[in-house]
């Protein structure tokens, strides 16, 4: 008995000494460099709680490469899909299986908080990724030559909407509010400074936290917005707490102008704001493509709405020209990682949803901040900021 | 009490040739008994490294990453919960709030001070334990459930402060905390972004070592009161033993396993932010430590073990996760309370059945088997 | 401090709104506790499910333009009853699969503490496979103006959660303290050995308190859904954490207790917010939920039902 058991434990000990120096020995790299096809990642919220977001990027960016593969070229394109649930716990664990993937390029991450945590594993492993939604300020100062993005920053946005407050909707005392998230309180916090250097008043600022998809009781801050007598209410966050906010300042007597930046941007947010949609404001980099686009946006509409029968949402248009951008690269014979990055920075055509060319930085060139407000139950877009009047 | 019925379980086939083992083990000498252990320790570090082991276990993920987080990590707080929870036998489900309190000293003193990891882990147990003191001190009177809702509120408390307050970030967090300093040209000991593997030697390296001084402790007066209160506090009391005492000792002991993997994690993650510690951790946390059998160190490793990995090789059922979790452990509870791996001593003190839901339940249980057999 | 002076009177109606609804639920927790010593953890889902049986129920009558008069009133009641039947149905069935077996077992407090988490998460996610986002509903009740007081208004729907509240604990205490099945409660509350001597069939017992606990949280339930017009498969989560913070502030076992505590936390949650900040509103309620278990375990009215046992 005894001696069976140190048997088995010199055996347990020799099998782990023999795997030790197996590990000795690295592991090798990957890098998919067949000529039958490549692999282009996607990263983002495909069943989290904002997954209607990161649907919208992810079949913006399908339809382009299914577009491209229908044309029978040498080298075609797979999207392999990662979703995170717009968790970055879960992106920093993804992100290594997809470099180990071999991908050669990513459309993503889509949120801000999974770009700053996964992206010094992309830039190491030399991966050019093209965010078609992460809009905080920071993520480009982090000298991540692979990171790339397709639509103007909170930076430009918060100035934006402060910018349409202020001039086009003549507010001189604002209630900025936010959902206590990265990007809510990020944005907020850009708009109230900027709403402070143009002048106006921010006469309440506070956080109303909001779990996934849990609707907050927002008494307490609406009854302090009544007091302030304010102008108009700004809020930093989601569709999700958008829509119900919107409606229990209306039902609360709150008179003042609503207006929201991209995350608010979804049909959800009218649904969810019910009577008091009308009449709201929501801001976006981004390029809403509907039923009345012309010209490219009109073509890109009907294939859209032919593949997944259903309206391009929110980021759409950017995930189409995201993976477009791998698309030119690959069209042009370039399936590495390291040959496909000077090309996705060089990058520069007139895509669906906008001019695309970078800063050296991997900010999208140009900066142009778009207003949409609710008529009817629709979405409309009323031009930029700098011309859209309330 | 003892009219009771006694503990059904449902007979897990393997548990007999455990037991088996398990005597067997007891009977070896020490020496061999030490080269048992060299040898899983040695296993343990060359898991990472086994080829193709990684493909199996978790095809969709890193297999080293995993390991170290959640696995490893998971491992470390499922031991220090045990010891609140198995050992003293205190229902604790805010038990993430240590955890938390140790990630953000360490991104606090790394960001803000540039303080190296070997420094920072004795000041952020320190400060856990004083949490635990402090937390610990004015509750540990109530009884078990009171204690139980306490320390979630606790938990909650330390996350949304975390949230509000600037100096830890708000809801962004703190990120470039530093990682563990790096030995020169040793590749095993390099911490870095792709070098997962020196993480996890440095969480085993952490694990044995809490291993070892909870064995101490256990056979210590320490352990001894432990399992006094545990049994039955108000006999404790009588016998004189300050249980008050006691429960803080097993509670700050939890904290500073908490706060340790928690300076771990902040130094691998480099980035931390509130909705890291969510009310579900330490559930998960809990689940893992009653799923392998509460108070026993081999089951409670296991069951960390589980909780960890399975949710990351089914990785394409994430949606019904969590549902799956809440129902085995209402499951387990009703057909295998002891755990998986239960430790013969808790074993026998589950078999007398020491009070059934609350205090009352059990009493309330006892009467009505009775009123049915006498029906 | 200006802003809550300012806000008092609106702070303090929608304090009571709020509580209102703390208060349902809170009967619930404290009722259960009180005859079993066990936190039904999964109360808090009970209530979620309350939400969702209206909305269902909304949809299924078709509700189309907000109802008025003898119409509005027929509505809520046949609401209410079928949220409670809902909740209470399901409480009765979360008993008998997640506690009962446990009880027969004579089984920890750990093992039911750990079962409740498991039944509240599998309850949870069970409703977020189906309702992964926010549903809302129309409007069937309009939110009409009646008076003001100071910066405070008096809305229609405001003044039924709050009277909602109250009505049902009034009849719960009725029952519990007027008729012979609440004797039969109080009995196995204080002393369940005593009770089955004298006859009281223990199991029936529990099933009714669950069944009445359940049938409250799902007229709060109801009462939530007219007043927000949307729920969530998480809506119960932190409001249950709440409640039971209510039952304890005002006394666990207590039903006017459950009433005080629940309007009690409301109106510091609201008065809380307007003076910090309504970022802090759940640190508010946690830290009364902490302060009160430190410094005042028993309540404000004392417990009551079994009275306190050691």
């Amino acid at each position: 008995m005894n001696r069976t058991f140190t048997r088995g434990v010199g055996a347990v000990a020799a099998v782990a000494l023999l795997s030790f120096g197996a590990a000795a020995c690295g592991s090798d790299n990957n890098d998919s460099s067949s000529t039958a096809s490549v692999k282009v990642g996607f990263m983002g919220d495909l069943t989290g709680p904002n997954k209607a977001l990161g649907i919208n990027i992810r079949n913006g960016a399908k339809l382009a490469i299914d577009q491209y593969n229908a044309t029978n070229p040498k080298t075609k394109i797979t999207l392999v899909e990662y979703d995170s649930q717009g968790d970055p716990k879960q992106a920093t664990s993804l992100a290594p299986k997809a470099i180990e993937d071999g991908i050669v390029g990513l459309v993503g991450p889509a949120f801000s908080g999974e770009t700053a945590d996964t992206g010094a594993a992309w830039q190491e492993a030399g991966v050019p990724f093209v965010s078609a939604s992460a809009t905080r300020v920071s993520l480009s100062d982090n000298s991540w030559t692979t990171f790339h993005r397709v639509l103007a920053d909170d930076g430009f946005q918060g100035p934006g909407l402060a910018n349409f407050l202020v001039k086009g909707a003549s507010a001189s005392k604002i209630a900025v509010v936010d959902d206590a998230s990265e990007y809510g309180k990020g944005l907020a916090d850009e708009a109230a400074n900027a709403i402070k250097s143009g002048g106006a008043t921010v006469a309440v600022r506070q956080s109303v936290a909001a779990e996934g998809t849990t609707i907050p009781n927002y008494s307490s801050i609406i009854n302090t917005i009544k007091g302030a007598n304010v102008d108009a209410v700004l809020y930093g966050g989601y569709y999700a707490q958008a829509g119900p906010f919107a409606k229990q300042l209306k039902d609360g007597g709150v008179t003042a102008k609503f207006v929201s930046g991209d995350g608010s941007l979804d049909p959800a947010f009218v649904k969810g704001a019910g009577a008091a949609a009308n009449g709201s404001y929501l801001s976006c980099t981004c390029a809403l493509i509907n039923a009345g686009s012309t010209g490219t946006a009109a073509t890109f509409y009907t294939d859209y709405k032919a593949a997944f029968s259903a309206d391009p949402g929110t980021y759409s248009p950017e995930g189409f020209d995201s993976a477009t951008i791998f698309i030119n690269g690959v069209k042009d014979g370039k399936v590495t990682r390291a040959d496909l990055l000077p090309v996705v920075s060089a990058a520069s055509f007139t895509g669906v949803s906008k001019q695309i060319a970078f800063e050296s930085n991997g900010n999208i060139k140009g900066g142009t901040v778009l207003m949409y407000k609710v008529v009817d139950g629709k979405i409309t877009s009323i031009g930029t900021t700098d011309e859209a009047t309330s | 009490m003892s009219s009771t019925k006694p503990l059904r379980g449902i007979k897990l086939p393997w548990i007999k040739t455990f037991e088996t083992l398990g005597t067997r083990w007891q009977r070896l000498p020490t020496s061999a008994r030490w080269v048992g252990y060299l040898a899983m320790v040695l296993l343990a570090l060359s898991l990472p490294s086994i080829p193709g082991l990684g493909d199996i276990m978790t095809p969709g993920s890193s297999w080293e990453r995993v390991l170290f987080y959640p696995i490893g990590i998971y491992i470390l707080l499922a031991l220090g919960l045990n010891v609140v929870v198995g050992y003293a036998g205190l229902l604790d489900l805010g038990f993430v709030a240590f955890f938390a309190i140790g990630a953000y000293t360490m991104a606090i003193l790394g960001t803000e001070f540039g303080m190296d990891f070997w420094l920072v882990l004795p000041i952020a147990i320190a400060v856990t334990m004083l949490a635990g003191l402090a937390l610990g001190t004015p509750t540990l009177r109530l009884r078990g459930d009171y204690l139980a809702i306490v320390t979630l509120g606790f938990g909650e408390i330390i996350r949304v402060t975390a949230t509000n307050l600037s100096f830890t970030g708000g809801p962004r967090g703190i990120n470039k905390i530093p990682r563990p300093p790096s030995v020169e040209g040793v590749s095993w000991l390099t911490f870095s972004i792709s070098n997962v593997k020196p993480y996890y030697y440095l969480v085993i390296f952490f694990i044995v070592l809490v291993i070892i001084g909870l064995k101490r402790l256990e056979r210590s007066r320490v352990g001894r009161s432990w399992a006094a209160i545990r049994e039955d506090e108000d006999a404790a009391e009588l016998m004189g033993v300050p249980t008050l005492t006691f429960k803080l000792w097993a509670f700050t002991v939890g904290a500073a396993v908490g706060g340790t993997a928690g300076v771990l994690y902040a130094s691998f993650q480099t980035a931390i932010r509130p909705t890291d510690f969510p009310f579900i951790l330490s559930a998960t946390v809990l689940a893992a430590v009653v799923l392998g059998g509460a108070g026993n160190i081999p089951g409670v490793i296991l069951g960390a073990f589980l909780v960890g990995w399975v949710p990351e090789v089914s990785r394409e059922f994430s949606q019904y996760r969590v549902l799956v979790f809440g129902a085995v452990l209402v499951a387990l509870m009703i057909f295998r309370p002891q755990g998986l791996w239960p430790s013969r001593i808790r074993q026998a003190e589950l078999k007398q059945g020491e009070g059934g839901i609350g205090q009352l339940g059990g009493e309330v249980g006892a009467v009505v088997a009775q009123a049915e057999d006498n029906r | 401090m200006s802003a809550f002076l300012n806000q008092f009177w609106a702070s303090t109606i929608d304090g009571l709104t709020q509580g209102g609804i703390y208060a349902l639920v809170a009967l619930g927790y404290t009722l259960v506790y009180g005859v079993l010593r066990l936190i039904n953890f999964a109360h808090s889902e009970i209530f979620m499910i309350g939400t969702f049986a209206t909305v269902a129920f909304i949809t299924a009558v078709g509700v189309a333009s907000p109802l008025t008069g003898l119409a509005l009133l027929f509505f809520l009641l046949a609401a209410g009853l079928v949220a409670a039947l809902a909740s209470g149905g399901a409480a009765v069935l979360l008993e008998r699969i997640a506690y009962r077996p446990l009880r027969r077992k004579g089984a920890t407090q750990l093992a039911a503490l750990i079962s409740a988490i498991g039944a509240s998460l599998f309850l949870q996610q069970l409703f977020s496979l189906k309702y992964p986002d926010a549903v809302s509903t129309v409007r069937v009740m309009d939110k009409v103006n009646l008076a003001s007081i100071g910066t405070g208004v008096i809305r229609a729907d405001k003044v039924l959660v709050f009277v909602g509240a109250v009505m049902m604990m009034v009849i719960l205490d009725r029952v519990v303290n007027g008729t012979r099945f609440g004797r039969a409660i109080r009995a196995t509350a204080q002393s369940p050995n005593n009770a089955t001597l004298m006859g009281v069939d223990i199991d029936k017992v529990i099933l009714i308190t669950f069944l009445i606990g359940g049938a409250m949280a799902g007229i709060g339930g109801m009462l939530y859904v007219v007043f927000f017009e949307v729920t969530t498969y998480f809506v119960g989560f932190v409001l249950g954490i709440k409640a039971f913070t209510a039952a304890v502030l005002g006394g666990i076992g207590n039903l006017r207790g459950a009433l005080l505590g629940g309007l009690l936390l409301g109106l510091i949650e609201e008065y809380g917010a307007s003076i910090f900040g309504s970022q802090w509103k759940d640190v508010i309620a946690f830290s009364v939920l902490v302060l009160v278990l430190m410094f005042r375990p028993t309540g404000l009215l004392g417990e009551s039902l079994g009275k306190a046992r050691a």
